[in-house]
C-alpha cells in the first residue's frame, strides 16, 4: 500500500479554507443515522465527542479513568499557544507554523503544522465561551506568558493548570451531551481490539473494568484520541494509566505506526530519588520565564548552592544560547542537562540534576508576585522533595514526556485503515522530531474541536450506516475470543516475578539504550534483549486471578504486554533513523559543537510501519516530506 | 520505617468489609502513600493474595482520581494535599494508619478502597457547563472579566472532583464541589445566559443523587486539597435564592 497524505494543492495558507470547501457534507437530518465511536476523554475526545454530538452524529466515548474528567491532558501545566498576537510583537499565523515546522526540527508535515496555526485563535475563543477562566490583565483582557523555542508572547494560560481547565471546558461540553443523550459514556472501560472487515474499521472490544466483562461495539467510524506512549520507558510525566493498548492493537490490525522513536524528554522534572518511584513530576516549562538554570563551574563540586559565589556558577544555557537562553526548546534544554551532568557538574544526589534557580526573581519582582505565578508549583515541588524553592534553587532533571510519535494519519487525520481516525498525542502529524511547549494542548482541541467535525463527515458521506455491522458478525465474534484468550493467557502464566518489575525493566532499558542520547551499539542491544524479555514475561509474569471481576493488575499486565512489544518498533526506528533531528538524538552524528545533525538527503521522511507479526520485521512504509515554505536549515537558537 | 497498615478489605459491593492489618519494613520518606501501597501489592501479588484495590492515576494531585480516608481523615493528614501527594517522611516510624474509602451513600463501594464517583459527574451533566456550540465563539476578547472575577472564578474552577468535601461531611453532602462549579460559571459574563437554571438543576440533581444537605460544619474546606473556600458556598447559595425566586427548573432541551 502506497501512502497518500492527501494534501490539498494550492498554496500553504489556503489549503484548509479549500478542503473544507471540497469535503463531502452529511446533512443535517441524516447525521442522526451515523454512528461514532471516540476512545479517550481528554483534550481531543472530549472536545471530538461534544463537537460531532452536538452537529447530530450518535457518539459513543470510552475511558478507562472512573471519569472523562481525569484523562492525562489535565495535568498539562503551563499554557496553550494561540497566534492572536494580543502583544503586538510580531506574532502571526506564518509566525507560529515557522516557529512549530523549525522547533520540530523539519521532520513535521508542513500543511498539517500551518493548518494547526490558523486553527489557534479558534481555540482560545472557543475555550473563552466555555468558561475557561484564562489569566487577565488588569483591562479585563486575556494575558499571555513566553515559552520555549519562541520570542513572542503568544502563551495563554490558567495559572499552573491550564490543561485542567481546558479540560474540564471540554468535560463540560461532553457532560451537557450526555445529558442529552447524545453521547453515551462508558467510563472506566478499556479498548482491548479494533475489529476491521474488509479493510474498514467497524468497531471496537472493551472489557468493563469494573465488572470484567467484554462487549462489542459497532460504528460507522471509529475515532482514536487514546494519548501517547511515553509509560513504555516506565518512568515518566504520564499518568500511571497511560498506555499505547488501543493504539498498539489497532497497529496490530493494520494501521501503521509513525516515528515510534520520536519521544519527547521534558527538561525540567524533580530528579529520580528512589527506586520504588512510580513517576516523575515535571515542573512546567513556564518557571524558565524567570528561573535561572546552573550548575557549578568547578566538577565535583559539592559545596550548598547559596555558598557557591556568582563567579563560581555556570549558566549553561544562557552562555551557550545568548538569544532564547534559559527559554530554548525542549530537546535542546535536555540535553544540556544531560552534559552538565555527564561532565561530573550535577548536582543533588547521584548527580543527576541541575538548579532551576528563582532568587533573581524574587529579588526583581518580589515574593508575592513570584507566588502569584508560580506558588501551585513550588507547593508541589515542596511537598515532593521537602525542600522549599523560595529559599533553595529547585533542583531538575529531563524525563520522558510526550510521545511526538503515533499512529500515521492523512490531512484528515484518518489512519491507512479507512474509517479509523486518529487524533492529539496518539496521532504523529503536527510535532515532527520535538514539540514546542504549549503545542500539545493546542493540538488536542484542534483535532477534536475543528478538523474531526469536518473530516469524520467526510468519511461518513462515502458510506451507508445500512452497512454498519452487526455485533453478531464473525469479525466481532473473532476479535472478541482473541482478546479473550490474551487476557485467559496473562492469568495462566502463574509465574513468579510481578508485572511492575518487567515494566521497570524494560523501562530502564529503552531510558538507558534508547533516551536522550542514542547509538546503534546501544539500539541493537537493546533490540536483542527486548524478545527475551518478553519472552520471559509469557512465561514468568504473576497476575493476580479474581476471575471476571474488577483486576488492576490484569490492567496493568495487558498494558505491559503491549509495551513489550511497542518497545522493540520503538529501537527499530530509533536503529532505521541513522542522523539526529529534534530528541532523536544519535550520537554518530552530532555538530562540533553538540547539537543535533540532520541528514535531510536521507532521512527528510516519516517512517511509518507495517506490523507483521510479533517478533517478525515490520514492513516500511516513507512519506517523504516537503518543505516549500519554511527553508530546510540547522536549527539555531544562538 | 516500619509501620502497621490497617486496610479496609471488601470484595466487591456485596461483601461485608473488614478491616486487615500488614506489616510493613523498609518504608523509605521518600516514598509516597501509593507508592507504599504499590510495594504491599507486589508481595501480595507473589504471596498468591489479592492485591488491595486503589484508585490512582496521575499521581502528581491534579486529576482527582485518587483519595482515601488515612487515619480517618480524608487524603491523610497534610493540608491542601491528595493521596497520592502524600509523602511518608510525614509519618513516625512505629506508626499504625487506617486506610478506609470515602463513606458515602452517594458513593458506593467497588473494592476495597474504590469508590463509585460518578454521582459528581452526574451534578455537573445536570448544568454545569456553557452551552457554547463548537464554532458559535466570538473573538476572545470581546468578552471582558476583571482580574478580581477571573481570578475568583480560577479559585472555585481549582476543584479536581477527588470527593474527599464529601467523605469529610458529616451529611456526606457535596455542596461544596455544587457551589465551586455555580460559582466559577457564575462569576463569568459567559455564565449568565444559564446562571439561574444552573443553580436550580444542579443543586436540585446533588439531592437526587443521594448526597446530604449542608450545615456548615466547614470540614469539606479542611480535607480540600486544593483549598477551595466554603464561601463558594455563601455565594452559590445566593444564585440558587435568586433562582428559585424567580424560576423552576426546566429540563435541558435541544433547541
Amino acid at each position: 500500500m502506497t501512502l497518500d497524505s492527501r494534501i490539498p494543492s494550492g498554496p500553504v495558507a489556503e489549503k484548509w479554507d479549500r478542503h473544507r470547501f471540497e469535503m463531502k457534507l452529511v446533512n443535517p437530518a441524516n447525521r442522526r443515522k451515523y454512528k461514532v465511536i471516540v476512545v479517550g476523554s481528554g483534550l481531543a475526545g472530549a472536545s471530538a465527542s461534544a463537537s460531532l454530538a452536538q452537529m447530530g452524529y450518535v457518539v459513543d466515548c470510552f475511558c478507562y479513568q472512573d471519569s472523562p474528567r481525569r484523562a492525562h491532558s489535565i495535568a498539562a501545566q503551563g499554557g496553550i499557544n494561540a497566534s492572536k498576537n494580543y502583544q503586538n510583537d510580531g506574532d502571526s499565523v506564518w509566525r507560529l507554523f515557522y516557529d512549530t515546522v523549525k522547533g520540530g526540527d523539519f521532520r513535521s508535515r508542513e500543511a498539517n503544522v500551518y493548518r494547526l496555526a490558523q486553527l489557534s485563535a479558534n481555540i482560545i475563543d472557543q475555550s473563552v465561551a466555555l468558561g475557561v477562566p484564562f489569566a487577565r490583565e488588569y483591562s479585563g483582557y486575556l494575558a499571555n506568558r513566553s515559552f520555549g523555542g519562541a520570542q513572542v508572547s503568544r502563551t495563554f494560560y490558567a495559572r499552573g493548570q491550564t490543561g485542567q481547565q481546558l479540560l474540564l471546558g471540554a468535560y463540560a461540553a461532553l457532560s451537557r451531551e450526555i445529558a442529552l443523550g447524545q453521547v453515551i459514556m462508558h467510563a472506566r472501560t478499556e479498548m482491548l481490539d479494533l475489529v476491521v472487515h474488509e479493510g474498514k474499521a467497524r468497531g471496537i472490544i472493551v472489557r468493563d473494568l469494573v465488572t470484567g466483562k467484554m462487549s462489542r461495539h459497532s460504528a460507522d467510524a471509529v475515532v482514536l484520541a487514546t494519548g501517547g506512549y511515553g509509560n513504555v520507558f516506565f518512568l515518566s510525566t504520564n499518568a500511571r494509566g497511560c498506555n499505547v493498548t488501543a493504539s498498539y492493537r489497532a497497529h496490530r490490525r493494520g494501521a501503521y505506526f509513525a516515528n515510534p522513536c520520536f519521544t519527547q524528554i521534558h527538561p525540567t522534572c524533580i530528579p529520580v530519588t528512589s527506586e520504588h518511584q512510580s513517576k516523575c513530576t515535571l515542573m512546567s516549562e513556564s518557571l524558565r520565564n524567570d528561573g535561572r538554570i546552573w550548575v557549578p563551574k568547578e566538577i565535583g563540586d559539592k559545596r550548598a548552592p547559596k555558598d557557591i559565589p556568582e563567579s563560581e556558577r555556570d549558566y549553561y544555557l544562557e552562555r551557550r544560547y545568548p538569544a532564547f537562553g534559559n527559554l530554548v526548546p525542549r530537546d535542546v534544554g535536555s540535553r544540556a542537562a544531560k552534559q552538565a551532568c555527564d561532565e561530573g557538574r550535577g548536582v543533588g544526589p547521584g548527580g543527576r540534576g541541575v538548579y532551576l534557580d528563582f532568587a533573581d526573581a524574587i529579588k526583581r519582582l518580589g515574593e508575592g508576585v513570584v507566588r502569584q505565578r508560580y506558588g501551585n508549583l513550588f507547593d508541589m515541588y515542596t511537598s515532593i522533595t521537602g525542600e522549599s524553592p523560595y529559599s533553595k534553587p529547585m533542583r531538575i532533571y529531563p524525563a520522558i514526556h510526550y510521545a511526538m510519535g503515533g499512529l500515521w494519519v492523512d490531512y484528515n487525520l484518518m489512519s491507512n485503515v479507512p474509517g479509523l481516525h486518529v487524533l492529539g498525542e496518539a496521532n504523529f502529524s503536527d510535532h515532527g522530531a520535538n514539540r514546542l511547549g504549549a503545542s500539545a494542548l493546542m493540538q488536542g482541541l484542534a483535532d477534536g474541536y475543528f478538523i474531526i467535525p469536518y473530516t469524520v463527515g467526510d468519511y461518513l458521506a462515502r458510506v451507508s450506516p445500512k452497512d454498519r455491522l452487526d455485533t453478531d458478525h464473525p469479525a466481532f465474534v473473532s476479535a472478541e475470543k482473541d482478546v479473550k484468550e490474551k487476557l485467559d493467557k496473562l492469568v495462566a502464566v502463574d509465574g513468579k516475578r510481578t508485572v511492575d518489575s518487567f515494566h521497570r525493566e524494560l523501562g530502564l532499558l529503552l531510558w538507558d539504550k534508547c533516551g536522550m542520547a542514542r547509538n546503534a551499539k546501544g539500539l541493537e542491544e537493546a533490540l536483542a534483549k527486548i524478545p527475551e524479555l518478553r519472552e520471559e514475561f509469557w512465561k514468568d509474569v504473576k497476575v493476580s486471578n479474581e476471575g471476571e471481576s474488577f483486576n488492576q493488575s490484569l490492567e496493568h499486565a495487558g498494558r505491559v504486554a503491549d509495551f513489550l512489544e511497542f518497545g522493540e518498533l520503538l529501537v527499530r526506528d530509533a536503529l532505521l533513523r541513522d542522523e539526529s533531528c529534534g530528541c532523536h538524538y544519535r550520537e554518530e552524528h552530532v555538530t562540533p559543537d553538540g547539537e543535533a545533525k540532520r541528514n535531510d538527503d536521507k532521512f527528510c521522511y516519516v517512517a511509518a510501519w507495517e506490523f507483521q507479526g510479533v517478533g517478525k520485521e515490520p514492513t516500511l512504509h516513507k512519506e517523504e516530506l516537503t518543505f516549500e515554505n519554511v527553508h530546510l536549515a540547522q536549527r539555531s537558537y544562538k | 520505617m516500619k509501620l502497621t497498615l490497617n486496610i479496609w478489605r471488601q470484595n466487591g459491593p456485596k461483601d461485608e468489609g473488614r478491616l486487615v492489618a500488614y506489616e510493613m519494613k523498609d518504608v523509605e520518606p521518600d516514598m509516597s502513600f501509593l507508592e507504599m501501597l504499590d510495594l504491599l501489592n507486589q508481595r501480595l501479588v507473589l504471596e498468591g493474595e489479592r492485591p488491595i484495590a486503589f484508585d490512582s492515576d496521575c499521581r502528581e494531585g491534579i486529576c482527582g482520581t485518587c483519595g482515601f480516608m488515612i487515619g480517618g481523615v480524608a487524603h491523610g493528614p497534610m493540608k491542601m494535599t491528595t493521596t497520592c501527594q502524600l509523602f511518608m517522611r510525614n509519618f513516625k516510624d512505629g506508626d499504625t494508619i487506617f486506610c478506609e474509602p470515602f463513606r458515602s451513600k452517594a458513593f458506593p463501594i467497588v473494592k476495597d478502597l474504590v469508590v463509585d464517583k460518578s454521582s459528581l459527574d452526574r451534578i455537573v451533566q445536570a448544568g454545569g457547563f456553557i452551552s457554547a456550540r463548537t464554532g458559535a465563539a466570538p473573538e476572545a476578547n470581546s468578552i471582558l472579566v476583571s482580574k478580581a472575577d477571573a481570578d475568583l472564578a480560577m479559585d472555585a474552577a481549582a476543584c479536581i472532583g477527588c470527593g474527599a468535601c464529601v467523605a469529610a461531611c458529616p451529611n456526606a453532602s457535596a455542596t461544596l464541589f455544587t457551589a465551586a462549579k455555580i460559582s466559577h460559571l457564575a462569576l463569568l459574563p459567559q455564565g449568565q445566559p444559564e446562571a439561574k437554571q444552573r443553580a436550580l438543576r444542579m443543586v436540585a440533581r446533588m439531592d437526587e443523587e443521594g448526597f446530604g444537605a449542608c450545615s456548615n460544619h466547614g470540614e469539606c474546606e479542611a480535607v480540600c486539597p486544593k483549598g477551595i473556600s466554603i464561601a463558594f458556598i455563601a455565594k452559590a447559595n445566593r444564585e440558587y435564592l435568586k433562582a428559585a425566586v424567580t424560576e423552576e427548573p426546566e429540563p435541558l432541551m435541544r433547541v
